[in-house]
């Protein structure tokens, strides 16, 4: 078996069109909720909910050409965006042999859908006869991997998870997987998402799982979560083939563990995320006792927060009560397909930085919520594991085990 | 027919049965299986399976029932006495739709 590790990181959300703007955003615990742009097209439709994390003075013509931008879906824009950015800090050169080799995992919960929605419109509200001829190449939630790897003539290994909001931990862990077991020396994962249009934010709207106000994960008062979009790349290399081409790894990917509930299609069930957890240290050959910072999912809705920290009780024990846990949804908003990769990104900052982003947005204990959730305040931190947890509707649930390096 | 469901407040019996038959819809439950009497527990109702039913309540009835309101329905009497009034305080006001 190889290390896993991360050599490259790349971000785009709300709260940061860059790592280096995450970062500091992190720090300063920075709400990335602001009214719904009037651009999505969502403006008079009486959504109960008026706040979402977008990512504002997003301009396509900024990274791609004005023909490129018209064959990607702005979720593809975003992967293809943030895996540039992750490639250019690892360093790594495209020789042909890597480029055959390298591999690319990306996840999406809804991919190109706000194309298909735009396009079904034309048809069912216009009277159209036929929706544009891009809108099946751009709606595939696909077209990110497909994006990267025309984006640097990537030709070994590449497709796409859609596991709902725990898409992107998938796709890093079986990333990981790939290069761990040897079938890769290279790999990129990760995973984005727009979620912006009038039909899916009413979709969202009908669940009632969407704060009416702002996200505050875990607080008493909390009453859901907010709608975020972005994406985040990471490149993953052996240990070795980081060492030979002199690339200083950021963390380890040092644990996967992965579950399905076999329970409900939206309630979560404690046992099926205690599972993941417990399998991810198994993986990491780790102990509860060595994680000190958990990068909850943390969704801010009543059932979510109250199972998950059920769930940390069941894994961890009585160490649940001596670590830190915190919800960065409460900035970055919730990315679905995107969220395990952004805050993988963000769990690996906390990391390398020592320091712990806060769950903003925090007033109050709730009593099934008892856990240190770094209320508000970010804080120095010291240590060598973190996990990144993701549970996804349908009761897929995936956690990485982080470690410093 | 009226049924007394509380006392001093009369809901209309068609108004109720409508309810009841969305919910046993909702459920796939036969309709005589369903009663103001019943417990969320009895029909399996869980709190996706409330969003669902008030979803086809606010079509049927042309109601619009606020997500603080959501927290309070705990039986299939909170449904119908909630039904009632707001059908009772009229057709809900809010922003038109926009033309696409």
């Amino acid at each position: 078996m190889h290390r896993a590790v991360v050599t490259g990181i790349g971000v785009l959300c709300a709260i940061g069109r860059n790592l280096p703007e995450f970062r500091e955003a992190l720090r300063e615990g920075r709400d990335g909720g602001g009214p719904i742009n009037g651009d999505t097209g969502a403006e008079g439709w009486g959504l109960r909910f008026r706040t979402a994390a977008q990512v504002r003075d997003y301009l396509a013509t900024d990274h791609f050409s004005a023909k490129e931008a018209d064959m990607l879906d702005r979720f593809a824009q975003f992967a293809v965006v943030t895996a540039r950015e992750a490639v250019v800090q690892s360093g790594l050169e495209w020789t042909p042999e890597l480029r055959e080799s390298t591999a690319i995992v990306t996840g999406s919960c809804i991919g190109g859908q706000t194309t298909e929605d735009r396009g079904f419109v034309e048809v069912y509200r216009r009277g159209r006869p036929r929706p544009h001829p891009m809108t099946i190449p751009k709606t595939m939630a696909n077209a990110g991997a497909s994006g990267i790897s025309m984006e640097f003539g990537i030709n070994g290994a590449a497709f796409t998870v859609a596991t709902a909001c725990s898409s992107s931990s998938h796709a890093i862990g079986l990333a990981s997987g790939m290069v761990r077991s040897g079938m890769c020396p290279v790999a990129i994962a990760g995973g984005s998402e727009a979620t912006f249009s009038p039909g899916i934010l009413m979709a969202w709207e009908s669940m009632r799982v969407v704060s009416p106000t702002v996200c505050r994960p875990f607080s008493r008062d909390r009453n859901g979560m907010m709608l975020g979009e972005g994406g985040a790349m990471l490149v993953i290399e052996s240990l070795e083939h980081a060492e030979a081409r002199g690339a200083k790894p950021l963390a380890e990917i040092a644990g996967v563990g992965m579950s399905s509930d076999a329970h409900h299609v939206t309630q979560p069930s404690a046992e099926g995320a205690a599972r993941a957890i417990t399998r991810a240290l198994k993986d990491a050959g780790i102990g509860p006792e060595q994680v000190g910072y958990v990068n909850a999912h943390g969704t801010g809705t009543l059932v979510n927060d109250v199972t998950e920290t059920r769930a940390l009780h069941y894994a961890l024990g009585e160490h649940a009560t001596r670590l830190a846990v915190s919800s960065t949804k409460s900035m970055h908003g919730h990315t679905l397909g995107a969220a395990g990769a952004i805050e993988s990104a963000a769990a690996i900052l906390a990391l390398r930085e020592g320091f712990l982003p806060p769950t903003i947005h925090y007033n109050e204990r709730a009593p099934e919520c008892d856990l240190d959730y770094v209320p508000n305040q970010g804080r120095e931190w010291d240590g060598e594991y973190a996990m990144s947890n993701s549970f996804a509707f349908g009761g897929l649930n995936a956690v990485l085990v982080l470690r410093r390096i | 027919m009226d049924h007394d469901l509380t006392a001093g407040e009369m809901v209309p019996g068609d108004l109720t049965e409508r309810v009841l038959r969305i919910i046993a819809d909702n459920q796939r439950k036969e309709v005589s299986l369903v009663t103001t009497d019943s417990s969320f527990e009895e029909l399996g109702i869980d709190s996706m399976d409330a969003v669902n039913i008030v979803f086809a309540l606010e079509n049927e009835f042309n109601v619009n029932v606020p997500d603080e309101e959501m927290k309070n329905i705990r039986s299939v009497r909170d449904i119908v006495e909630g039904v009632h009034k707001l059908v009772a305080a009229g057709p809900p006001t809010g922003p038109e739709k926009a033309a696409v």
